[in-house]
């Protein structure tokens, strides 16, 4: 069964908003970083997903057929039109938090893109197949991060524990099905999220043991991210990553 | 503009097509050839053919089509790479090419050359290896060695350092 034009867009603008918005989160810390090392790798990260969220929003406008590009998606829409999980715009916090949100996320992605490897839609398998060799090697190192600093000092374990507490409620939101990833679903174009619960859920919780850090019980979820419905914060950084589009319309390097 | 004949070869560039006015016509084999001249913008010691990029050559007539693969969807000489192919191939006489981009099968490492893992390492990087480490120090020769970190100066390097000689280098990432 083929899925309409209009909730392929959608579901497209969902996985490119989610590297676009990650990428520029992580990005934050360039210049910033406790130590030189980590700050190239975590700039090197934000390069990664700034390039795939390329891939993925020039198909999204390819497959919309207005004539916008990447940059246009990117830099022309409001708060309300991105798609992106609650997940990736959570502010940075210190070091230790944006390495966990970072975890969270890349487990995920590696399940996902392993899926849409499988894609029905050619292009999309092809996007999956190039980014996920990239997302392999960002989920070695947050694994490696987080585990390293839940068991390492008690002030750094403390941190880590906190950090996750806090993320906690923005996992849910990653394994939601709704209307648009059903008829993507039943396309075959892409996986129900809640079918990557199981193996997510391994990932995580083989790190978190090897961290000795404790997975939260609880099962509440933080929803809106996919329907367009953010966390104020969103409009923080579209403030900073869309000014200079706004004000100097059509202004190139 | 297909007729149309192409400007000289300029001398020295090239020595495989007479410059007599009676040219050899266009082959693949050449265009490889020139291509094997165009330094990665980054790593400057190995070519973008070398580097495994390249992943065709096709002629339509007198028209060029370079299909390249990207090595980091985000590495910023991707678009720097896709210049200077066209400006090697337009200071060559071959105005009518274009590029296309292949994602499938993504880039690999495996597809660095023999000659070009030979220039990485000559340079003072360690070529990349199959078990994700690099082998031996590239300047001392040393086996031990240690992680500084996994990101490096460029998208496709992570920084090691030799416990032998104590000094830093780089290793070209597995992929």
């Amino acid at each position: 069964m083929a899925v309409d034009r209009d909730t392929l867009f959608d579901w497209l603008l969902r996985l490119g908003d989610n590297t676009l918005v990650l990428s520029h989160r992580v990005s934050e810390w360039c210049g910033h970083a406790p130590v030189l090392e980590e700050d190239i790798a975590l700039a090197n990260t934000a390069l990664d997903l700034i390039g795939q969220t390329q891939m993925w929003l020039n198909l999204a406008g390819e497959v919309e057929g207005k004539g916008r590009d990447a940059d246009a998606l990117a830099y022309l829409r409001d708060a309300w039109d991105f798609r992106n999980l609650l997940l990736v715009e959570r502010p940075n916090g210190d070091f230790g938090h944006t390495m966990m949100r970072q975890f969270l996320f890349d487990a995920w992605q590696n399940v996902l893109l392993a899926r849409l490897k499988e894609s029905t839609d050619q292009r999309v398998a092809d996007i999956a197949e190039k980014a996920l060799k990239e997302a392999a090697y960002h989920l070695e190192r947050s694994r490696g991060t987080v585990i390293a600093l839940g068991d390492g000092t008690g002030e750094s374990h403390a941190r880590m524990q906190s950090a996750l507490d806090a993320l906690w409620d923005y996992v849910g939101e990653m394994f939601l099905d709704d209307d648009v990833d059903r008829a993507i679903a039943d396309a075959g174009v892409g996986p129900l999220p809640s079918t990557l619960r199981g193996e997510w859920d391994g990932i995580v919780n083989a790190a978190l043991n090897e961290a000795t850090l404790a997975r939260p019980d609880s099962d509440f979820a933080q929803t809106g991210g996919k329907t367009g419905r953010h966390t104020e914060d969103l409009g923080y950084i579209l403030a900073e990553m869309q000014f200079l589009q706004r004000a100097y319309p059509g202004a190139t390097w | 503009m297909s007729n149309a004949p192409l400007a000289p070869v300029p001398a020295g560039k090239d020595r495989t097509r007479p410059d007599d006015g009676a040219r050899a016509p266009l082959t693949p084999d050449h265009v490889w050839q020139l291509l094997d001249t165009v330094p990665d913008p980054e790593i400057p010691v190995i070519s973008l053919v070398d580097l495994g990029i390249i992943r065709a050559v096709d002629l339509d007539g007198d028209k060029v089509v370079v299909t390249v693969t990207p090595t980091y969807s985000g590495c910023p000489a991707t678009r720097v790479i896709n210049e200077d192919i066209l400006a090697c191939l337009h200071a060559n006489g071959i105005e009518n090419a274009r590029i296309e981009t292949r994602l499938s099968p993504a880039w690999t490492t495996d597809w660095i050359s023999e000659k070009g893992r030979a220039a990485l390492l000559e340079y003072g990087i360690a070529p990349p290896q199959p078990k994700g480490i690099p082998e031996a120090c590239p300047r001392c020769g040393g086996r031990s060695l240690e992680l500084t970190a996994q990101f490096g100066s460029t998208p496709c390097k992570a920084l090691w350092r030799c416990n032998d000689c104590l000094e830093p280098f780089d290793y070209f990432k597995c992929i």
